[in-house]
């Protein structure tokens, strides 16, 4: 290869990430790498993701998804994701299994936001109807259920460590997997 | 006379006539993943989770007998898949949210997830909507966690000789049912101190206000796998 073409630095790592019905908790535990977030700087960098705040994702080498699909606006962002990335990873309890979110599954949808909004004994009036606003699915589902998932890191929240061990095994091409002590549900 | 043997995964172990595979297994430190047996309680044969290959044969550890020379194997590729598939269709048939489950830690569905590194449920959810009973002062049942197991059922009736619990229904309609006129546990002969209270494997029947006593992180699962072979079916005794 002509010397002047070649990059002068190695390719890092393309990485998105987002939040969907989640608590942004699976981030927070990401933050938990604490210094290594230096040794990732060196190997990786961020595309779509609230770190970086940009707004839509480019083609990239690895996706972690936070939370579970529980409006329409949640669809668009996972399948943006998933035609970006060639890995896609359902990160914490909520991606996985829809999570706490999903605890409203066994009510009606209409029923829950017309409590919520539009009950005058709790001082409602309207369902709020702004288009800008997402419509809410009928129940909130697990990633698993709308996009084709390629690996599951579980937890609640996972923590920095099995992140950590997750990522690396991910970019270093092995198989990941969690030691005992790293690997919770919960 | 020294005792008869069989094979477990070709390593000889010894037991006693009448013995089940799974009691001589368990004697001789081999682990056998199970999840509806429990030892104080007659085998029932319902969760399959201790499936193993008995000369060739598929059978239910938990109920069939050892025998002199039998070949049995346990720990395998395709059991352990075939268990892990369990697993998972057990979490997607309820509601089986751990982190806000006051059970995560002791209990035995989860434990065995781990133990077959369930990464996710794999299978579409079902998420059921099952009836909550909490009308008792000491106890409640949270029937989405239900796994039909029968332990509750089998403990009333041969321990406690109550016969509070029963499992009514077929196939995905089965749901676990209490003996009382109003079918409410209030109303039944159960007591908190019951074996029946203490024997859920998983957060179906939880006594109440003892819920997190002890904390996540420290429960016996967090401490080792259940393949130590650690029995955690029992509510510290400080809480009763």
């Amino acid at each position: 290869m002509n010397e002047a073409l070649a990059p002068k630095t190695p390719v890092k790592v393309r990485l998105a990430t987002t939040s969907l019905a989640g608590c942004f908790g699976c981030h927070m535990s990401f933050l938990d790498i604490d210094e290594l977030i230096f040794e990732f700087a060196g190997i990786a960098e961020f595309d779509r993701s609230p770190f970086t705040d940009i707004k839509h994702c480019g083609p990239c080498d690895i996706a972690l998804i936070e939370g579970g699909v529980c409006n329409a606006e949640n669809v668009h962002v996972l399948r943006e994701l998933r035609a970006n990335a060639k890995i896609l990873v359902a990160v914490g309890a909520c991606a996985i299994n829809g999570g706490l979110p999903a605890m409203r599954n066994h009510l009606k949808i209409d029923d829950i936001l017309r409590k919520v909004y539009a009950d005058p004994e709790r001082g409602g009036s309207t369902v709020p109807n702004d288009p800008e606003l997402p419509l809410q699915l009928d129940k909130v589902y697990p990633i698993n259920e709308v996009v084709r998932v390629d690996y599951f890191l579980p937890g609640c929240p996972p923590s920095g460590e099995a992140i950590w061990k997750y990522l690396t095994d991910l970019i270093l091409g092995r198989m990941p997997r969690l030691e005992r002590q790293i690997f919770h549900y919960d | 006379m020294s005792d008869p043997t069989f094979n477990i995964d070709e390593l000889p172990v010894p037991f006693k006539p009448g013995q089940t595979i799974l009691e001589a297994a368990k004697a001789a430190g081999v682990f056998v993943p199970h999840l509806c047996h429990h030892p104080d309680l007659k085998p029932h044969g319902g969760c399959k989770l201790c499936t193993v290959v008995v000369n060739g044969r598929t059978q239910s550890a938990c109920t069939y007998k050892a025998a002199a020379g039998q070949e049995v194997d346990v720990d395998t590729p395709e059991l352990d898949a075939m268990r892990r598939s369990l697993v998972q269709m057990l979490f997607i048939e309820g509601n089986h949210f751990c982190p806000g489950c006051e059970k995560s830690g002791n209990c035995e569905l989860q434990a065995l997830g781990y133990e077959y590194e369930m990464m996710s449920p794999h299978f579409v959810e079902f998420f059921p909507n099952r009836e909550i009973d909490a009308s008792h002062p000491d106890a409640m049942i949270e029937r989405n966690r239900c796994i039909l197991c029968e332990r509750c059922v089998r403990a009333s009736r041969d321990l406690d000789k109550k016969n509070v619990f029963g499992i009514a229904g077929r196939g995905g309609k089965a749901t676990l049912v209490v003996n009382s006129p109003s079918g409410k546990l209030v109303d039944s002969d159960f007591a908190v101190t019951d074996h029946a209270a203490r024997v859920c494997p998983v957060g179906a029947i939880l006594i109440k206000r003892v819920g997190f006593e002890r904390p996540i992180g420290e429960r016996a699962y967090d401490r080792a796998p259940m393949s130590a072979e650690v029995e955690v079916c029992e509510i510290p005794e400080s809480g009763s």
